[in-house]
């Protein structure tokens, strides 16, 4: 600990003068704080670091009294009461004794400036000439130069040793390497087409103009993974006015203005589910990608390039609604294999 | 003297700010906790019909017609029910005040009295969706954890996940539900207002639409957590987190690093 002569002392130790470097402006004046003048400043700092551990104090009892008084019920409201009480008072307590140490240590502990001396970080010739032979005399004995053999496998296991670490890595990012699954769904011909969640199949005639069904196959539940497979086979049933449809994905797909496509967005797979009824547009919650349902999904904004498929459907004798076969192309976002 | 006033007045302060939040608390709960279901409406009368037909001429057809069968501003309201004009008329949606992307909510222009007779006139023209019972539309009936699944599926994309509303293509918006009550609610999945699909009793048949009801009743009250900021999600958490969490942070480093005076 010294004052600030760092200059001189530089000077001293290199025998000469350092040109190129800045003079060292040593501390600013010092000055001193009105507790250090006034006594009753000093005592009134004193008071406020009190009151900061005071408040402290304060905050753990109220931790403890909160914590018998409000005990969390069944209910959201007496939740947010406990919660709210223990939090705000554990607050208090933590805060009371971080800015009450930080306070006393500014206002009344000793403020005088002080420099330590950093060592200087490169080590003296000697010790590193000696860790440099110490390298050399260890090449040497092992004769890593002469012994190629042995060089070759030391090399060989070391860069061997990651795959112990990557192949679980890479091994893990998907159980199944089966791209296959991605192109096919639950939905085969003649599959019911059935409310999510309750599974109640749905006749023709329930749809009414302006409704949207969110749709399942009635044959999810006894899939092996029904959850993996209602995330493909997801489907969102509109009616329109046969007069409103612009368009269809396919002749004859659809079933008296019913038109049922795929819920997963093609952009990167969320479900397309905000169906405004008055536009017949299909908004995606995630990047605002909009699909015109009557005109066989058509992308009219967003970044969604390929339109949802549709899924052909009709009816069977019974009048309920049936798939005529699985979505003719595959759901959801692009993968290296789609066109395949 | 002085000081010591200023430190007790200090200590009390964290007991003053926590009597405020629950009473703060205990204040909206009493403003948004549901209030009893509206009495169902008492049969039409051939009065009603007649009051309403001269209430509807003279406010709404303008733009509905003069035979309500709709002009190119305004949609047919034959066939809609009464059901459709209880929730237009009495969440104030209509009458419109202005042209533009959605009617929103607003001060309610007539009395119910009013808005029975004119969906009574309305009713008159072809059949429609009824208003519901107090029964259909009572929450304590519901089962909450199906409403959630239903809600889940059918309106949690629109109306968020506990129905604090959200944004549609635009202008749109699907409105906060926390607010409407469990009459306007179900006549809303009826008859599907504006921008709304409809969800008519072969889609969500009238127990599950009341199971929706319990669900949303629970929502909004109160939020075991805290704060919500609007239950609004990322947004608004993060723009807590960064600008006021972070604000705080960086105001305590500068006071740690500042010399006291």
């Amino acid at each position: 600990m010294s004052t600030h002569d760092n200059s001189h002392e530089l000077e001293a130790r290199d025998g000469h003068a350092v040109l190129d470097r800045f003079e060292d402006p040593g501390h600013p004046e010092h000055h001193p704080r009105l507790g250090d003048l006034d006594p009753k400043a000093n005592k009134k700092a004193e008071r406020q670091v009190l009151f900061l551990f005071g408040i402290s104090v304060l905050g753990t009892i109220g931790f403890v009294v909160a914590y018998f008084a409000l005990p969390p019920g069944e209910d959201a409201e007496s939740m947010r009461a406990s919660n709210f009480a223990l939090g705000a008072a554990l607050a208090f307590a933590l805060l009371g004794i971080g800015t009450g140490a930080i306070h006393w240590a500014k206002a009344l502990m000793n403020d005088h400036e002080k420099s330590e001396e950093r060592h200087l970080q490169a080590s003296d010739a000697e010790t590193r000439e000696a860790a440099v032979q110490a390298l050399k005399d260890g090449a040497d004995d092992s004769g890593i130069s002469r012994r190629g053999a042995l060089k070759g496998a030391v090399v060989t296991a070391v860069a061997l040793f990651p795959l112990t670490i990557a192949l679980p890595l890479v091994g893990n990012i998907g159980e199944d390497w089966n791209v296959g699954k991605l192109k096919h769904t639950l939905w085969k011909k003649g599959t019911k087409l059935a409310r999510d969640p309750s599974g109640r199949p749905i006749k023709a005639s329930d749809v009414t103009i302006g409704s949207v069904f969110h749709v399942i196959p009635e044959t999810l539940e006894d899939a092996e993974h029904p959850l993996d497979e209602k995330a493909k086979a997801v489907v969102l049933l509109v009616r329109l006015d046969p007069r409103d449809i612009k368009s269809e994905q396919g002749e004859g797909w659809s079933y008296d203005g019913i038109v049922a496509f795929s819920k997963i967005c093609t952009h990167v797979g969320c479900p397309v589910a905000l169906y405004e009824q008055q536009t017949h547009h299909l908004l995606c919650p995630c990047h605002q990608s909009t699909f015109d349902v009557s005109d066989g999904a058509r992308v009219v904004f967003g970044p969604a390039k390929r339109p949802l498929p549709q899924l052909p459907i009709t009816v069977d004798d019974e009048g309920y609604l049936i798939a005529q076969s699985d979505f003719h192309e595959p759901v959801g976002p692009s993968f290296w294999e789609r066109e395949k | 003297m002085k000081a010591l006033a200023a430190r007790r007045h200090d200590r009390r302060a964290p007991i003053v700010l926590l009597l405020l939040a629950l009473l703060l608390t205990g204040g909206l709960y009493a403003v948004l906790a549901p209030t009893s279901a509206d009495a169902a409406p008492a049969a039409a009368s051939a009065d009603d019909v007649k009051t309403g037909e001269k209430l509807f001429q003279a406010n709404c057809a303008t733009c509905h017609g003069p035979s309500a069968a709709g002009t190119e501003s305004a949609p047919s309201l034959i066939g809609v029910g009464a059901a459709a004009v209880d929730f237009q008329v009495g969440t104030g949606r209509m009458p419109m005040q202005m042209n533009g992307p959605q009617a929103p909510a607003k001060p309610v222009q007539f009395d119910q009295e009013q808005i029975n007779q004119l969906a009574a006139y309305v009713a008159s023209l072809g059949a429609g969706p009824a208003i519901p019972t107090a029964d259909q539309v009572d929450p304590a009936k519901g089962d909450s954890a199906n409403g959630m699944a239903l809600f889940r599926t059918n309106c949690a994309m629109c109306h968020n996940a506990v129905g604090a509303g959200g944004a549609l293509s635009r202008g749109k918006f699907a409105p906060s539900l926390w607010d409407t009550t469990p009459t306007h609610l179900y006549e809303a999945m009826l008859t599907g207002p504006q921008s709304m699909p409809v969800f008519s009793d072969t889609n969500l048949d009238p127990t599950e639409k009341r199971d929706i009801i319990a669900f949303i009743d629970q929502q909004g009250n109160a939020s075991p957590g805290g704060l919500d900021l609007g239950a609004l999600g990322p947004v608004s958490e993060g723009l807590w987190a960064w600008v006021i969490g972070m604000g705080l942070l960086i105001g305590a480093a500068v006071w740690i690093g500042a010399k006291s005076s």
